[in-house]
């Protein structure tokens, strides 16, 4: 069976200062259709540098990294970015959406760099996926007159834009209070429900409960995976 | 990747900071104003002169004398005292299929006196023939007649300016007025020209017969002409015309095959010519001082571009983690750029046809604006963008979406 999520012996070196710096060493995972995973650990355990590579942000020093049956991990940056935009979603700590730009202009831009849409129809899927995520009569305010739930709730009608398989989340609550924490999550569990495929990165215990699968990361290794239900324990290292 | 959209994000980029837009369009809208009105002016100058040229006489040929010469002294043209009226009735005689009419013309320097008035002019002595040759219009009164040359009458026509300082607002025709000690009496005055594009007053001249000129107040006896006046009948006849009138006058002066002209040919086109070339190099001269501005004006878009894209490096790190290409950012910036310079270089057409003619209406002088240069200007200032936009667009393009999205 294909997994969604392949990755086999992935290492990161960063070389900067005089000592190279591993931040992934030698990582093998997968991850399932329908999963909802957890990337755990303490800063600097690499936990970041992996969701932006399983996020095709960034690419790996070596290893291979096979996302929906193709292999992602030597792209050219045009091909990163067609793959981020048909099959990735994000939804980040700061939310990073555009200033003085209305919300459903924030949704819709995906699709802008997608093309699929007719306008209409483009305007007709950003304002259903705005009531989805709880904010049907607010697409015309700009961040500014949004809270910070409100914000990310848009960022993450905005990652679901164009239909992707997989949501990728850093800290998606590290900016709200506990309320839209609860809230925020409440709504990525519903769409795991869905069946989408959530990744999602934290340090916060209570959050990380809302996932199914937790990933433990130390000193850019994989120490503990609890969700061995679908996929076979990585493969012993020869 | 929707075209209207990246428009609209560069339009919105741009429109986001106003006073810091405007202010990088300055150099391109005061390059662009610059040319446009100069050119306007410059143009508007040339056609005056032109015109002017044209006006100088109906196809015509002028020849002078050679230039005297005393050692290694030259004087100036028409100087030269090898020609003479019986020259110009020769070539009227000789050359009619090619000539319509000719006219000598003398000039001496006298002291107009009217009653307790005086004035320091030149007289100049001419044939009936030259209102004619020279598209002279009489204002008042009448030309003196071919009779009236013939007979050697002392009657003489007056410019404006001459008429203003010895009658002031008095009708001279009729009346009497002395060349030195010579009484002439005025028959007309010739329609104001006011100053040529030199600055010469063209309305302080009198006219008289040639004849009576050369009799009465030129002192010398050898009745040479400073010049002579031709109408061509057809300007295709050119070359032909000055052909044969060079024979027939090297003939006349009795020149053998090894000795040079002692005169020459002066037609308007010659002058035209010069008029052409000095606009040419005018043109020349503005397009280096609009590619300097140019140049700066693109520098400074340049400058705020480099700016743009680092405060905008975290909605450039967005727009990459979503699925905007390279090639996407490139063209985003590139268009910012785009609509900066072609913003300025619409105004600055603006501005530059405005100026013109505000200089045209308060110092009346004549103005012509070439759409095409205008045109032109405004096409090249959106090349200058697009120049000047790229490098800053093309290190946008190449960052790094997690050094972006990171970038504090």
């Amino acid at each position: 069976m294909e997994h969604l999520i392949e990755i086999k012996d992935m290492r990161k070196i960063y070389a900067a200062g005089e000592e190279p710096v591993n931040a992934l060493d030698g990582v093998s995972l997968t991850i399932d259709n329908g999963e909802f995973v957890a990337i755990m650990g303490a800063s600097g355990s690499g936990k970041s540098t992996m969701l932006n590579i399983l996020g095709c942000l960034d690419v790996p020093t070596s290893g291979s990294y096979k996302l929906d049956g193709i292999e992602v991990a030597a792209r050219s940056r045009t091909e990163l970015a067609h793959i981020r935009n048909r099959k990735l979603g994000f939804v980040f700590q700061n939310f990073n959406l555009l200033p003085r730009t209305s919300a459903i202009e924030n949704v819709e831009l995906p699709d802008f760099y997608l093309g699929r849409l007719s306008h209409a129809a483009r305007r007709r899927r950003a304002l259903e996926l705005l009531k989805r995520v709880g904010l049907g009569g607010r697409g015309t305010h700009t961040p500014a007159q949004l809270s910070g739930g409100q914000q990310q709730r848009v960022a993450i009608a905005r990652a679901l834009m164009n239909e992707p398989p997989v949501l990728f989340a850093d800290e998606p609550t590290g900016n709200l209070d506990t309320k839209s924490s609860i809230e925020i999550m409440n709504l990525f569990t519903e769409l795991s429900n869905e069946g989408i495929t959530i990744v999602m990165v934290t340090h916060e215990d209570d959050i990380a409960a809302y996932a199914k699968r937790h990933l433990v990361m130390r000193d850019g290794k994989l120490v503990k995976d609890d969700g061995a239900k679908s996929s076979a324990p990585a493969e012993a290292t020869p | 990747m929707n075209f209207m959209m990246i428009f609209k994000v560069a339009l919105l980029a741009i429109l986001r900071n106003k006073t810091r837009s405007l202010l990088t369009c300055l150099g391109i809208i005061v390059g662009i104003a610059a040319v446009i009105a100069v050119l306007a002016i410059g143009k508007g100058a040339q056609k005056m002169m032109v015109a002017e040229i044209s006006s100088m006489g109906n196809n015509l040929l002028m020849v002078f004398p050679e230039r005297r010469q005393q050692g290694a002294v030259h004087a100036g043209m028409g100087s030269g005292q090898t020609m003479t009226a019986e020259d110009a009735k020769a070539v009227k005689r000789e050359l009619g299929h090619l000539v319509q009419s000719v006219s000598p013309s003398v000039n001496v320097n006298v002291q107009m006196i009217r009653q307790d008035k005086n004035w320091m002019g030149r007289v100049t002595g001419v044939s009936s023939d030259m209102p004619e040759i020279r598209n002279w219009e009489v204002a008042e009164g009448r030309f003196f007649s071919e009779a009236e040359e013939r007979n050697c009458s002392r009657v003489c026509v007056l410019g404006a300016t001459v008429v203003a300082n010895l009658f002031g607002d008095e009708n001279p025709v009729g009346q009497s007025v002395r060349f030195g000690k010579m009484p002439f009496k005025v028959v007309g005055v010739l329609g104001s020209k006011g100053a040529n594009g030199w600055g010469q007053d063209q309305d302080d001249v009198v006219m008289a017969p040639y004849t009576t000129v050369g009799r009465v107040l030129q002192r010398s006896k050898f009745k040479s002409v400073n010049m002579m006046n031709l109408s061509l009948r057809s300007m295709d006849d050119l070359d032909e015309a000055k052909r044969e009138i060079t024979q027939l006058l090297r003939q006349r002066h009795h020149l053998a095959d090894y000795q040079d002209d002692d005169f020459e040919t002066r037609d308007t086109t010659e002058i035209m010519n010069t008029i052409g070339s000095v606009s040419g190099l005018m043109t020349v001269l503005l397009t280096a001082v609009a590619a300097i501005s140019l140049l700066v004006g693109g520098i400074g878009i340049m400058n705020i571009m480099l700016v743009s894209v680092t405060e905008r490096i975290k909605e450039i790190g967005l727009r990459m983690a979503i699925g905007a290409t390279p090639v996407n950012i490139l063209m985003q910036f590139i268009l910012e750029s785009i609509v900066l310079s072609t913003v300025g270089g619409a105004i600055g057409v603006v501005v530059g046809v405005g100026g013109a003619k505000l200089v045209g209406e308060i110092q009346h002088w004549p103005i012509l604006i070439e759409w095409t240069s205008a045109v032109g200007a405004f096409l090249f200032s959106s090349l200058v963008g697009m120049f000047f936009g790229f490098y800053p667009a093309y290190r946008a393009s190449r960052l790094n979406p997690i050094d972006c999205l990171r970038y504090e």
